[in-house]
């Protein structure tokens, strides 16, 4: 690499200037106040992990990790997502704690991404885990959660695609008996790759129903919600039990995600399948705004604990701040904080700092500026709502 | 629900002749001036829709960033840049496949073979997958310059009747993939307008099963 410029940062990386950083601190706030109404306690986890157990544990793909040696010599990767880490704590320092746990966060992740715009390597997210309840009322519990966070911040037409990996899974393996097999279908799914799915399907000479079955489910997408699961209750006819039984579990969140007027914000699609390998029940995506991608997704992760050797039950979701930040549009004068300026000179600087501490206790932002050190009077007095002038030249006896 | 204008993305150049004649058999009326203006951009008066056209291989870019809803892009430009977008219809229209060719009879003098081309992802892909080391030299057009010249011992790209190949002399050693062209629509885009697009999607397929041969 040639010799980087002054101003340049590491590939992927940027700083976040005052204005972004206030929208930023807008929505943590926002996110905090409302996550603790839900009984949610916040808490924190080193950047740094191994990368033989949360490296390995996160299923994030190898070549998007961070990874490096500590000073002992360890392989080291920068976290890439909360929700292991937050595991391994359930499973290890909060071994004793009752469950169910409810646990949050707002923290930095760490993700190697390819060289263009809006894929930053480094960027924030809020999120919840529900820990050691594997009833669906825990699915509608953080699903609520996570739609109240996103109307609260001011996203506009909230939107939430719910899927099943569980179901898909069993629904897959049903069909062809082959777990390879299974792995090939759900990655096409994956890749949102429906033509490659018909003509995978097409190439596996299986039976004309299983191969009928399979076609109609990637097509299924394209129903409403009514619909779908009518087309599910079809679907399950004559499949093994664990079929049945995820047909069930998603028939119940349906009523219960019903129960608390979501229903007509969600758009079922048994056909999701977002790229985290660890999810093993449902599955969500946050829309809104006008932003390309998904600000928010979620899923129910049974498995993940047991790898940290305390089997147990979860499901969580995280929320992009970044994409949040740019998929909202505030208007511009609700966006900037309001602050008001107190300029002062040496004959009035103890009345100004008297009147600034008023203001302060009052609430209001308030920049205290001697005269003496302003460069250009103009353009600084531009940037405030109102300029409090303490300039009279007459000795105030102080 | 109230009707959005939907954007969509529509390839200038060799596709954009048989995708137009697809978007009128699927019911869009498209203005008569629509194959020949120099607009980038294109309202139709009767429906909310709205066309850009762009670079065939800035279409699925146009669509991930969801600055378009859906667009109308081939194969081989999709699995070249690899964006995150639902691939939703094979439209059957101008047809193609992928290949490796080069001089007949060829013989490499170098330790590893020096394939150009202009999908580097997908050459780099396939010889991987066949366990082959291989030298990529990208190029941006007229890739059957670089056997004749020497620049490479073999060259993969598309071809659509074989005629390019033929005039220069070259020969088609390997088929990698078919190509055609798809319906692509941006994953947000897909569920804020889901209605919509659904029924552009419907009408789509309809107008594509005269189009496919070999399905059933």
């Amino acid at each position: 690499m040639s010799q980087p410029y002054m101003f340049e940062k590491p590939l992927g990386l940027r700083d976040t200037l005052p204005r972004a950083q206030q929208e930023i601190s807008r929505l943590e706030l926002i996110f905090q106040r409302e996550l603790q109404r839900w009984g949610y306690d916040f808490i924190k986890t080193p950047a740094l992990e191994y990368a033989e157990t949360i490296g390995r544990a996160s299923a994030i793909a190898d070549n998007r990790l961070f990874k490096f040696l500590d000073a002992e010599g360890h392989p080291v990767v920068l976290r890439p997502d909360m929700t292991t880490p937050i595991a391994r704590i359930a499973a290890s320092s909060l071994r004793n704690a009752p469950l169910p746990l409810r646990l949050s966060y707002t923290a930095d992740l760490y993700r190697s991404q390819r060289k263009e715009g809006g894929h930053p390597s480094e960027f924030e997210q809020t999120g919840a885990e529900l820990i050691g309840d594997a009833t669906p009322y825990a699915d509608v519990e953080v699903i609520s959660l996570m739609m109240s966070l996103l109307e609260k911040s001011g996203l506009a037409s909230v939107r939430l695609a719910v899927g099943h990996v569980g179901f898909v899974n069993a629904f897959f393996y049903d069909l062809v008996k082959d777990k390879e097999i299974v792995k090939q279908l759900r990655n096409l799914l994956y890749n949102k790759n429906d033509v490659g799915f018909h003509e995978y399907v097409a190439s596996l000479n299986l039976p004309i129903d299983a191969a009928k079955r399979l076609n109609a489910f990637v097509d299924s997408r394209r129903m409403n919600n009514e619909e779908t699961l009518a087309y599910i209750e079809t679907l399950v006819s004559g499949s093994a039990t664990p079929v049945h039984s995820y047909y069930r579990n998603i028939l119940k969140l349906i009523h219960l995600l019903k129960l608390d007027h979501l229903e007509s914000q969600i758009d079922l699609d048994i056909t999701l399948v977002p790229h985290l390998s660890y999810y093993t029940g449902f599955v969500f995506q946050g829309f809104g705004g006008n932003l390309g991608f998904p600000v928010a997704s979620g899923g129910r992760y049974d498995d993940l604990l047991a790898k940290f050797n305390r089997p147990c039950p979860a499901t969580g979701f995280g929320i992009r701040l970044d994409r949040l930040m740019s998929a909202i549009k505030i208007p511009d004068d609700k966006r900037s904080k309001r602050k008001s300026a107190v300029i002062y000179n040496r004959e009035n600087a103890g009345i100004a700092m008297r009147f600034a501490a008023e203001e302060r206790e009052k609430g209001h932002a308030v920049v205290l500026q001697h005269a003496d050190g302003i460069d250009n009077p103009d353009t600084f007095e531009q940037q405030f709502e109102s300029v409090n002038y303490f300039l009279d030249r007459t000795e105030t006896g102080e | 629900m109230n009707q959005s204008v939907i954007t969509i993305a529509m390839p200038k150049g060799r596709i954009f002749g048989d995708a137009c004649k697809l978007l009128r058999n699927a019911g869009f009326r498209l203005p008569d001036t629509f194959e020949t203006t120099r607009k980038l951009i294109l309202d139709l008066e009767s429906e909310p829709f709205r066309f850009i056209l762009a670079k065939p291989v800035d279409v699925p870019t146009y669509v991930e960033y969801g600055a378009a809803d859906l667009g109308i892009s081939g194969k081989d430009v999709l699995l070249e840049s690899g964006r995150d977008v639902y691939e939703m219809v094979d439209l059957g229209i101008s047809k193609c496949h992928m290949a490796v060719a080069g001089l007949p009879g060829h013989q490499s003098r170098n330790p590893f073979l020096k394939i150009a081309t202009k999908y580097p992802k997908i050459a780099s892909d396939f010889y991987r997958r066949r366990g082959e080391q291989v030298d990529l030299i990208a190029l941006n057009g007229s890739i059957e310059l670089a056997p004749i010249v020497g620049l490479a011992d073999a060259i993969v790209d598309i071809v659509s009747s074989g005629q390019t190949l033929k005039e220069n002399g070259l020969v088609e050693y390997d088929r990698l993939l078919d190509i055609s062209s798809r319906l692509i629509v941006n994953p947000v885009s897909y569920r804020l307008k889901k209605t919509q697009i659904d029924q552009i999607v419907e009408k789509m397929i309809r107008a594509t099963e005269g189009t496919k041969i070999g399905m059933d």
